[in-house]
């Protein structure tokens, strides 16, 4: 199991927070896992497309598409932040 | 160096006196304080709510520190970062830099700034009278972070 966490605007469009997944055999990477969650259609293939200005952190790092995921992984997706 | 994110306000007068107290090695102490404006992109806003990811966000943010401890003197350092629902004219951030000398406490400072814009995860969306809107993310805050590299 992986557990997915979504955040601010990503969020509210996905409708979700958090879930727990079986990490799929075809999610090696990040990029793998997004292109993946973006199969699930609708506001998912459109957060989830190649060309949404996303970021993500493994395990609360930041990450990138070639990082690669193992069970028990903590991901995040994300916008681009915009605190101070 | 310390990292706290919350809710209630803070007072940088305790803030750092409880920083320097005791410590006759500092010789400079740089701060900086962000403040809720009443106009963002040309919309007045009402309130600001901020999201974060928590334990990321103070990870992010020691990581930030440790890097700034690397370049310059840093002989102690604070970062405070509310959260939840705030209005114009509230303290949104505080950075605090102590050093021997104020070279190194003003550049601290700033460059702390600069990369807790750019790679903390916090996010604020805005409520104006077109309802509420998330912040977009700006690219002369981008060109603020490169410009230590």
């Amino acid at each position: 199991m992986i557990t997915l966490l979504y955040f601010a605007r990503l969020r509210e469009a996905l409708g979700v927070d958090r879930e727990q997944i079986d990490l799929p055999e075809t999610a090696a990477t990040l990029a793998a896992l997004r292109s993946h969650l973006a199969k699930r259609g609708g506001a998912w293939a459109e957060e989830m497309a190649p060309a949404r200005n996303l970021r993500a952190a493994v395990n609360q790092d930041v990450a990138r598409s070639e990082t690669p995921l193992k069970d028990g992984d903590e991901v995040a997706f994300f916008p681009p932040v915009t605190g101070g | 160096m310390s990292v706290r994110v919350q809710e209630q306000d803070f007072d940088i007068n305790a803030e750092i006196a409880a920083l320097r107290r005791d410590n006759p090695k500092i010789g400079a102490i740089a701060s900086f304080v962000g403040v809720v404006r009443d106009v963002n992109d040309g919309d007045s806003v009402a309130t600001m709510t901020l999201e974060h990811y928590p334990g990321m966000t103070e990870k992010s943010i020691s990581a930030i520190i440790g890097q700034a401890r690397n370049r310059w003197e840093v002989l102690d350092a604070l970062v405070i970062h509310r959260i939840g629902t705030l209005k114009p004219t509230d303290q949104i951030v505080l950075v605090v830099v102590a050093s021997g000398h104020r070279g190194d406490a003003f550049a601290a400072c700033e460059f702390i700034m600069d990369y807790l814009k750019t790679q903390a995860p916090f996010w604020k969306k805005e409520i104006t009278p077109q309802g509420g809107r998330w912040v977009d993310a700006r690219t002369t805050d981008d060109q603020a972070a490169e410009r230590w590299k």
